[in-house]
């Protein structure tokens, strides 16, 4: 069995909470989760759109999730699987979206750049949990108890609309930031990385390079 | 004479089958996976997902929240007739696809790429994709589903004859590495190499050769299926595992499928295949039975067929 540290948080979760969290901790949730990505992001931080609910009733774990979902003619809405999508994306946006949202933890696919946690998270003592996988989808939609309410359909689609949940034991997730910045992606790549160095050696580059690999575009490729 | 509501209804069932049923042979490959792996974060990772697939079979939903972009493989027998011909047989696929994404659920993943309009049912301009096969007898049609998350995991380089092997290896390398990090792929994953052909054939034969081969098949070059597992051991041997956490676990299988090219080049394209390699594929007889499998039997040595007249055993079905 996995020596990894499993924690039960409950929503919302102070900033001492937080702060119990080591990076690699296996985190389940209870309480209020709601889904936000991009298309919501552009309209609440962009455009300056009001959010459709406060953020009490959103809750303060922001899911990058376009979850696998129906609303029936009368209403009905159903959950069948969640996971996340990749985070990297939606930096641009986050730091506007803490001040908006009020979050403090930011739930999605492989995490950001430490630096990112540095200048957007540790301000707004936000943390992020990845999904593990990915993804656990079925795991995760057996969590979910009620779907409170589905926000900005019309506007947004299924996917990219606000899904409010309440989840009990909703997980499992890994702590990827922790309030001082650090990702537990970082740590693992930079023990990866001596190996990759010598899988390279005595490899050489294609004969037809492209842009990318050289950012002067006065070079050529050839 | 197949019926069109038969096909429908088969397409449905598939949909449902792929988003929920991880493949046997996916699912043995990653438990060989399992008992190799020694990173603690890694194991956890594959572990998770074994007890997901376990989840998604029980209580009936589908095993990841991203159930991909759905689309249709389909081949014909020689002597397969269609209620309604060929156009039905599309209606009958885009019906389906609409109706079990709202049925399974789905999530509704197509839009448009500009307006991002959402249909809410993932059909829309070109979606789902159809291609289609043949096969020298048989009053039959397979239908097989693929719902492959469309984001991360694929690459293309014109590579040249001078770059040799050498040059193949690292540009598989790169793309494992460059999408193994965070575990953006969703590996361990099939990864498909498309070797060959013009470039929308090369990357076209490397997403069948993800998507379209079982775990543990081999291409029938034999030279070639060595390359398939030294690039396998190449790939687990990174220190990359599952969601890039250091392990072995990068490579449930590598599949090479070939298709002549221009003599000046040596096109190369790579896919991944996910933790949720969702595909289903199913036989309609002509008499309206159907028979599900796992295996898309798609590559045949008649598929793979290298000469001008097709003068092989025309009854050696779906030979790997």
């Amino acid at each position: 069995m996995s020596g990894l540290r499993k924690v039960h948080l409950s929503l919302p979760a102070s900033t001492e909470d937080l702060r119990r969290l080591q990076l690699g901790d296996v985190v389940y949730l209870t309480g209020r989760v709601f889904t936000a990505r991009e298309g919501v992001y552009k309209r609440a931080v962009e455009e300056g759109v009001a959010l459709p609910a406060s953020p009490a009733e959103l809750g303060s774990a922001n899911f990058h999730c376009s979850p696998a979902a129906r609303i029936d003619d009368d209403g009905t809405r159903t959950i069948g699987a969640v996971t996340a999508t990749a985070s990297f994306r939606f930096a641009k946006w986050l730091d506007g979206w803490f001040a908006l949202s009020k979050c403090n933890i930011i739930i999605g696919k492989g995490g950001m750049t430490s630096a990112d946690y540095r200048s957007m998270f540790v301000p707004h003592a936000a943390i992020y949990l990845t999904t593990v996988g990915y993804g656990t989808g079925a795991l995760l939609g057996r969590g979910i108890k009620n779907v409170v309410a589905a926000h900005w359909i019309e506007e947004l689609g299924l996917a990219q609309g606000v899904w409010v949940m309440d989840v009990e034991n909703f997980g499992p997730f890994l702590v990827e930031s922790d309030l001082d910045g650090n990702s537990l992606f970082e740590r693992e790549n930079a023990k990866i990385e001596p190996r990759i160095a010598a899988l390279y050696e005595g490899t050489k580059p294609p004969t037809l390079r492209r842009f990318g690999e050289t950012d002067d575009r006065s070079d050529e490729v050839i | 004479m197949i019926s069109a509501a038969t096909i429908e209804r088969t397409a449905e069932a598939l949909m449902a089958k792929a988003a929920i049923e991880i493949p046997e042979d996916y699912l043995t490959g990653l438990r060989a996976c399992a008992e190799t792996e020694k990173g603690e974060l890694s194991a956890f990772v594959i572990q998770a997902m074994l007890e997901n697939y376990d989840a998604a079979k029980e209580d009936r939903r589908a095993m990841c929240g991203d159930t991909g972009v759905p689309r249709w493989y389909v081949k014909y027998g020689n002597e397969a007739r269609v209620e309604g011909g060929p156009v039905a047989l599309e209606a009958a696929l885009r019906r389906a696809t609409a109706t079990a994404t709202h049925d399974v659920p789905l999530r509704p993943n197509r839009v448009h790429p500009l307006w991002r309009t959402d249909h809410d049912n993932n059909v829309g301009i070109n979606a789902p994709e159809i291609d289609y096969a043949f096969h020298p007898d048989g009053e039959w049609i397979d239908l097989t589903t693929v719902h492959k998350g469309g984001l991360f995991g694929t690459d293309y380089r014109m590579l040249f004859p001078g770059d040799g092997i050498a040059g193949i290896k690292r540009f598989y390398l790169d793309a494992l590495v460059a999408f193994g990090k965070r575990g953006l792929a969703c590996q361990p994953a099939i990864v498909g190499v498309g070797l060959g052909g013009s470039k929308d054939a090369c990357m076209v034969l490397g997403k069948q050769a993800s998507c379209l081969r079982i775990v543990g098949s081999r291409n029938p070059d034999p030279k070639i299926a060595a390359l398939e597992l030294e690039l396998k051991a190449l790939g687990n041997s990174i220190g990359m595992g599952a969601m890039g956490f250091m392990g072995s676990s990068m490579v449930v299988d590598c599949n090479i499928e070939v298709g002549y090219c221009h003599t000046g080049g040596m096109p190369m394209s790579v896919h991944m295949f996910c933790l949720s390699s969702r595909r289903a594929s199913a036989r309609i007889h002509a008499d309206g039975r159907v028979d599900y499998r796992t295996d898309p039997e798609w590559f045949t040595s008649y598929s793979r067929r290298a000469t001008v007249e097709w003068d092989g055993a025309p009854r050696a079905r779906a030979a790997e």
